[in-house]
């Protein structure tokens, strides 16, 4: 028996345990996400994904699909929630994208601008944190993180290593490396593992690759990210 | 030592007159002159009033990240931060010589650049001054008022630094703060496509920069009493040469000879500068003074740019170029030209010089290339030199064992220049304002000089917890009353 329910308007079929965000992706509808991947459990806690179901909000991530629901997500309110959002994430870390080597290939940035995002709105935090270059392979800027933790679930649950790990509550939760010392080098990560490719913006960076790829044929040069979004996230 | 006009002796009771900000230049700077009751002038200073801090917070950050961050310290000449940076990263990473395709990218890069920068400061910047004379109706003299006056001349300018913007956008990606340079060469080569259009333009930019300059040279040569003593004092005078003495803006030796031509040093490693060069901080400015060591602070301050590099050069590789250089020289004289308005007219011969290179690379093969970047073995620091439009710029890094700077020292073109633009106002404050009633058109004979040189104040000040600090409490009359200095 086939299922469906209806977002902004257009029929979304669903198969019985998708989510709300899975069966829209399979349907080639595009919402917004920043903790949220494909290939692992939904974490539920960057709120990007939240739409509105018969009139309530909830994160399409963790709202299971069902017949007949109405869900609104491009929405003028639910837009500007999410361009809120993205705008606290910008000023609660340290995101210089004119120098920083994700331009282009940046899940945030792209997000910003499929939100139409023109400045960061709130007042920067301008928080002190430390860049990581122990290891021989990746460098570390923990000034890029926006808590998303797909690097912690990716260590964890696909390459069984449980390098990452957040720590703090609230405003003061941060990403830390599982060492004594705090430092990648002490871990056995490696550039292969699941947890080096994952990472949405520019904290976890394979060394040396800089601006390798000219302007132009970067990941969100070809197409905004509303179109490239796919099931593996691309990157 | 104490230059003249540089600090009054007795500050109290001086008139205060400041130009604030000193207009048509890039950056932010003011000039402040002590006037006494008979407009008699005690002290002239051009002020940087700009900080931006790059040496101290590219600090911690990953050496491949340099060379894009950098550049952010100016919107005229990025290109220049950009290379000079991917140079003294070349050597970080062991590239002791790019392919040919990188080496001929960057260079076509830094030619674009030199064409667009050297097209907006002649045309936007100082067209006004030079076509409608310096004091001249003050709402008149803008871009605008020689778009009305001279239609084709305005539109040329807007062209040729069009063009300029176009070969930047081609070779580094965007027309402002790109990032085709990378450590060991470049992230892309040009298509055929992108060579076919710039080939289009090619041949009239040639032509209307070689009419720029014929400007130019009628312009100063008709007034020879104004432009060759306006602001005038005797230098040394620095720049890199290229293979065989040429005129190189993107890679050579250095070379500097004191105001009669004297060879100082020559064939001078850049990776060695800080033996030759010493660089001097006053508690006025946030812009170091730079000098040559071997001749110390009071003789060794020297001029860049233009008016030195056509000077220092045995010749220009290319052939329109190199023959208004020998018509320069000749009208010189045989001996240094030092008037800085003469800055103008070799400005456009580069400007020339830059076109008629960007149309040799257009025809070579090399640029179509795919075989980008190149390494070796890591070193842990590296030197970059170029000629900026504005002069010589260095860049000077150290890089740890994790791949992050821990020390990075620049010497900016404008910074170069200080001494030099200091002396050249203080110059035309004895000569135009000294004894008179001080009127904008006289105040901006100051701007004038400065402007000769293309000063980018905001490229020129970024040490961060080295500059000496003086803050003085002055009552009504002038006098000091309180005076704390940090040095």
């Amino acid at each position: 028996m086939s299922h469906t329910f209806t977002l902004d308007g257009k029929v979304i079929p669903f198969t019985e345990g998708q989510t709300i965000i899975q069966a829209a992706s399979a349907a080639g509808v595009f919402i917004p996400h920043l903790c949220y991947h494909p290939e692992f459990k939904a974490h539920g806690s960057c709120k990007l994904c939240t739409v509105k179901v018969n009139g309530r909000h909830t994160a399409s991530c963790t709202m299971r699909a069902a017949p007949g629901m109405v869900v609104e997500s491009e929405t003028e309110e639910i837009n500007a929630e999410r361009r809120a959002l993205t705008q606290m994430l910008f000023v609660e870390g340290n995101h210089f994208c004119p120098s920083c080597e994700k331009s282009g290939n940046c899940q945030l940035q792209a997000t910003a601008y499929h939100l139409g995002m023109m400045s960061p709105h709130y007042d920067h935090f301008f928080p002190n944190r430390a860049v990581d270059a122990s290891h021989p392979e990746v460098l570390l800027d923990f000034n890029r993180c926006i808590l998303c933790s797909l690097c912690v679930r990716a260590s964890r649950d696909v390459d069984g290593k449980n390098v990452f790990g957040l720590s703090g509550r609230g405003i003061k939760t941060h990403l830390i490396v599982n060492a004594k010392s705090g430092q990648l080098a002490d871990t056995d990560f490696s550039l292969a593992d699941k947890a080096a490719q994952v990472c949405p913006v520019g904290v976890i960076l394979k060394k040396r690759r800089g601006f390798a790829v000219p302007i132009g044929e970067r990941k969100y040069d070809q197409a905004p990210i509303s179109q490239t979004a796919d099931t593996t996230e691309g990157r | 030592m104490t230059y003249q006009l540089e600090t009054a002796q007795h500050p109290e009771n001086l008139r205060r007159v400041a130009i604030d900000p000193v207009s048509r230049v890039e950056g932010h700077g003011k000039v402040t002159i002590l006037l006494d009751d008979q407009n008699k002038v005690h002290q002239v200073r051009l002020h940087i009033v700009e900080f931006r801090g790059f040496e101290k917070f590219i600090q911690g950050r990953p050496y491949w990240e340099v060379p894009v961050m950098v550049q952010r310290l100016c919107g005229i000449c990025p290109v220049s931060h950009h290379l000079a940076a991917s140079k003294a990263l070349d050597v970080i990473v062991g590239a002791k010589k790019l392919t040919a395709t990188a080496e001929k990218m960057r260079r076509l890069m830094h030619y674009g650049q030199m064409l667009q920068s050297h097209a907006l400061h002649f045309f936007h910047l100082c067209s006004p001054d030079l076509l409608f004379g310096f004091d001249s109706d003050v709402t008149k003299r803008n871009i605008v008022g020689v778009a009305m006056a001279h239609p084709e001349t305005a539109k040329r300018g807007v062209l040729l630094r069009k063009f300029g913007q176009e070969v930047i956008r081609v070779t580094a990606g965007k027309r402002v703060h790109g990032t085709g340079a990378i450590p060991g060469g470049v992230n892309k080569a040009l298509t055929i496509a992108e060579r076919d259009e710039l080939l289009k333009d090619i041949y009239h930019i040639v032509q209307w920069s070689r009419d720029a300059v014929q400007l130019i040279q009628k312009v100063h040569t008709q007034d020879p009493g104004l432009y060759n003593s306006f602001g005038i004092f005797r230098s040394n005078f620095m720049s890199i040469v290229g293979n065989n003495g040429d005129l190189d803006f993107y890679h050579g030796t250095l070379r500097a000879r004191d105001d009669n031509g004297k060879i100082i040093f020559d064939h001078v490693d850049y990776q060695h500068y800080n033996q030759y060069i010493e660089e001097e901080v006053r508690a006025w400015s946030y812009m170091k003074f730079p000098y040559f060591k071997s001749l110390g602070k009071d003789h060794g301050w020297y001029k860049v740019g233009p008016l030195a590099r056509v000077q220092n050069c045995n010749q220009i590789s290319t052939p329109f170029a190199e023959h208004e250089r020998k018509e320069f020289v000749d009208y010189a004289g045989g001996s240094p030209m030092h008037a800085p308005l003469a800055y103008h007219w070799t400005r456009m011969i580069e400007m020339l010089h830059a076109a008629e290179v960007i149309k040799e690379l257009l025809h070579d093969d090399d640029l179509l290339g795919s075989d980008l970047v190149v390494e070796g073995e890591r070193q842990m620091e590296g030197v970059g030199v170029i000629e900026a439009p504005r002069g010589t710029l260095f860049h000077h890094y150290q890089v740890d064992e994790n791949d992050l700077i821990t020390m990075a020292n620049l010497i900016v073109s404008t910074t170069n220049n200080n001494q030099a633009m200091n002396e050249a106002i203080r110059h035309v404050a004895r000569r135009y304002l000294h004894g008179h009633e001080v009127t904008e058109g006289l105040l901006n004979h100051i701007e004038v000089a400065i402007r000769a040189f293309d000063p980018c104040l905001s490229c020129a000040t970024h040490a961060l917890g080295k500059m000496p600090l003086e803050v003085e409490l002055v009552d009504p009359e002038g006098r000091v009353v309180h005076s704390l200095s940090r040095s």
